[in-house]
């Protein structure tokens, strides 16, 4: 691994936690909550699985078939790993600019991605807790009960997931395991035909994301406070960002911005992430746990995905989007938004974003192009970063001579928010834990907080869907309390 | 009569081992020509497969099982609706679920778990997950095409 690992975190005697591997396979997420020796909540983590296992199924593979290949490590996003590790791998073909085509080919799937992805994750995930409210019974608050409670948020929730998936397949010739991408390229154009058919639907995608917006808007205004405060803690953030701090999901320099908004960097090209950023890796975990190097290993964690990007852009350059983020600055007070809960309206945000883009696109000659693939001189290093649905994500490789990987590092979205959501599982502990008991109540808002930052859970394996979410509590010295699991 | 339209939904990771048994017993039956049914590989299931869903007579969700009965099992699902913490995981229940509320149809369906024993970061299957795939994959051919004759409930095994 490529990475630099600042060491391993000795734990105190007696406080040593212990990963299952074999659950580490099988795919859950697990929260800890340590009490301290008055009884009161220490810390807590949420424990998921990360990526090491993939960086070495990459090496000895040739980088032309990278792009294919590392779709494999996530059900959810794998066009966003398609589209990064071509952006490496272009360099690695030598080529720093792919043409006018290539690039709004791939951009063009790209916010077809990040519409579908952010569509699954408000409709399905958020909002029965949004629209529904956190104490609903939970045999009404669910997907199920939202379309009772909104029957047209139903209508949106499938048919703009389905249109992410047609602007997938119209790039890509298949809606499922597309193949785009080529180092230095693309390897088609978008017909007439699809072009239209998407057309046809995209101004009626548009209105249904606004709508969603309005829709969501309307649950603010009813529970602000709780929208302000629930698990919530001012932060870092980074993301990329495109010229002059425009909102550019596809492709510019890393900026990354204090609690107050302050600079700490920008304009960083994604080559020089080394300089500007550690990895480090903790004994009680599998995941990473980046940081900015000049703000070190306490300080320098940061948060990213819908949030930062609204935080981080000083403009957006789609008119809706931009009238919407004006709006949403206003949570601030003058400053950054922190809410936790403020992610969802920045997905929200970000879908309405990507439907202009997509319009935008449709209407582009450019997709006709036949310039699809430049060749140069080979390299032995690619770096690439996009804003994937849930955040920053970076690809590294290192190819020889034959054009095999010899190295590959991958900074997913869900590793860099793993301190964020840490905080955000230990402020809900600390909010809503009373006594000694995992109450319902705990359970759910606990997956409230996770669910703002949708932490992929590395690659699809599943296993017949078992995919609980076990919280346990701990005294002081490690020994459990008691612990409950939620199927 | 016209035969039943199956409907055959193979998910998982073929990246990882016998993970990728699902999407290969879709695969295996891709090649067999019916035309009454149709086929979908996926790595995970999605809320947009309910569209697929209602639009046929018969389900048949395929996984792989990390434990259970080898060389497979046959269970009913019935919709019930689940919000899970990450949406990364939908149950077939709750597909189904969404295909009821939103569709106003949801078919008999059914999980067939084939077992599996390795899911590691390999892009082949184990031996014994490729034995099991096999009998797997015969059975739901010959339900299939027994099915043929019977367009309201498939032939269980």
């Amino acid at each position: 691994m490529m990475s630099e690992q600042s060491g391993m975190i000795a734990q105190p005697a007696g406080r040593k936690i212990v990963i299952d591997p074999v659950t580490r396979v099988e795919g859950h997420g697990k929260v800890t909550i340590r009490l301290n020796e008055a009884g009161e909540v220490e810390q807590a983590r949420f424990h998921i699985v990360e990526f090491r296992g993939f960086e070495r199924f990459i090496q000895g593979r040739m980088f032309a078939e990278v792009p294919v290949i590392v779709q494999r490590l996530c059900g959810i996003c794998p066009v966003s790993h398609h589209l990064c590790a071509a952006k490496a791998m272009d360099l690695v073909a030598g080529v720093d600019q792919v043409t006018p085509t290539a690039d709004k080919m791939r951009r063009l799937m790209h916010h077809g991605q990040v519409l579908q992805s952010n569509a699954l994750n408000f409709f399905h995930l958020a909002s029965p807790d949004l629209l529904l409210g956190f104490d609903a019974p939970v045999a009404q608050r669910n997907i199920i009960g939202v379309i009772a409670a909104f029957p047209e948020v139903g209508k949106w929730a499938i048919f703009i997931r389905k249109f992410g998936q047609m602007v997938i397949e119209a790039t890509s010739g298949r809606r499922i395991h597309p193949r785009l991408c080529v180092p230095g390229g693309v390897n088609q154009n978008l017909s007439i035909e699809r072009r239209d058919a998407l057309r046809a639907d995209v101004d009626q995608i548009i209105q249904w994301c606004c709508a969603a917006l309005d829709l969501h808007k309307t649950y603010i205004q009813d529970n602000l406070a709780l929208y302000e405060n629930f698990a919530s803690f001012p932060s870092s953030y980074m993301s990329l960002t495109g010229p002059g701090g425009v909102m550019d999901l596809y492709d510019g320099t890393l900026r990354a911005i204090h609690g107050d908004g302050t600079t700490i960097f920008e304009g960083i090209p994604p080559a020089a992430y080394r300089d500007y950023m550690v990895e480090e890796v903790r004994s009680w975990s599998y995941m990473k746990f980046p940081h900015i190097r000049s703000l070190g290993r306490e300080n320098g964690w940061y948060r990213v995905g819908p949030l930062a990007q609204l935080n981080c852009c000083t403009h957006i350059g789609t008119p809706l989007a931009e009238a919407a983020r004006q709006e949403f600055l206003a949570l601030g007070h003058g400053g950054l938004v922190h809410a936790t809960l403020a992610y969802h309206w920045a997905r929200l945000i970000c879908m309405v974003h990507c439907a202009e883009t997509i319009r935008d696109l449709l209407f582009d000659d450019d997709l006709q192009g036949n310039d699809l693939l430049l060749a140069g001189h080979r390299r032995p290093e690619g770096i690439a970063i996009i804003e994937a649905p849930r955040g920053t994500l970076l690809h590294h490789y290192e190819v020889d001579g034959n054009g095999q990987v010899t190295a590959a590092n991958l900074i997913v979205s869900t590793t860099n928010n793993n301190e964020a959501m840490n905080r955000s599982v230990t402020k809900v502990a600390i909010d809503y834990l009373t006594g000694h008991e995992i109450t319902e109540g705990l359970l759910n808002h606990i997956e409230v907080a996770i669910r703002a930052y949708d932490p992929c859970l590395s690659c699809a394996t599943h296993a017949l869907g078992d995919m609980p979410l076990i919280v346990t509590l701990e005294d002081a010295e490690g020994t459990m309390i008691t612990s409950r699991v939620k199927q | 009569m016209s035969p039943p339209k199956i409907l055959v939904l193979g998910y998982g990771n073929p990246g990882r081992q016998d993970d990728g048994l699902g999407p290969a017993a879709a695969g295996a039956l891709s090649q067999m020509g019916w035309r009454n049914l149709t086929v979908v590989d996926d790595y995970q299931l999605n809320i947009e497969d309910a569209l697929d869903v209602a639009a046929h007579d018969i389900v048949w969700f395929v996984d792989a099982a990390k434990t259970g009965h080898a060389p497979y099992s046959v269970r009913d699902v019935c919709p019930s609706p689940t919000t899970e913490f990450t949406s990364h995981l939908l149950r077939p229940a709750a597909l189904l679920a969404i295909a009821q509320i939103y569709c106003n149809r949801a078919p008999p369906a059914f999980l067939l778990a084939i077992r599996g024993y390795e899911f590691e970061f390999v892009e082949t299957l184990t031996e014994g997950g490729r034995e099991n795939l096999g009998a797997a994959v015969a059975m739901l051919a010959a339900s299939i095409a027994r099915s043929q004759g019977k367009p309201h409930a498939p032939a269980m095994p």
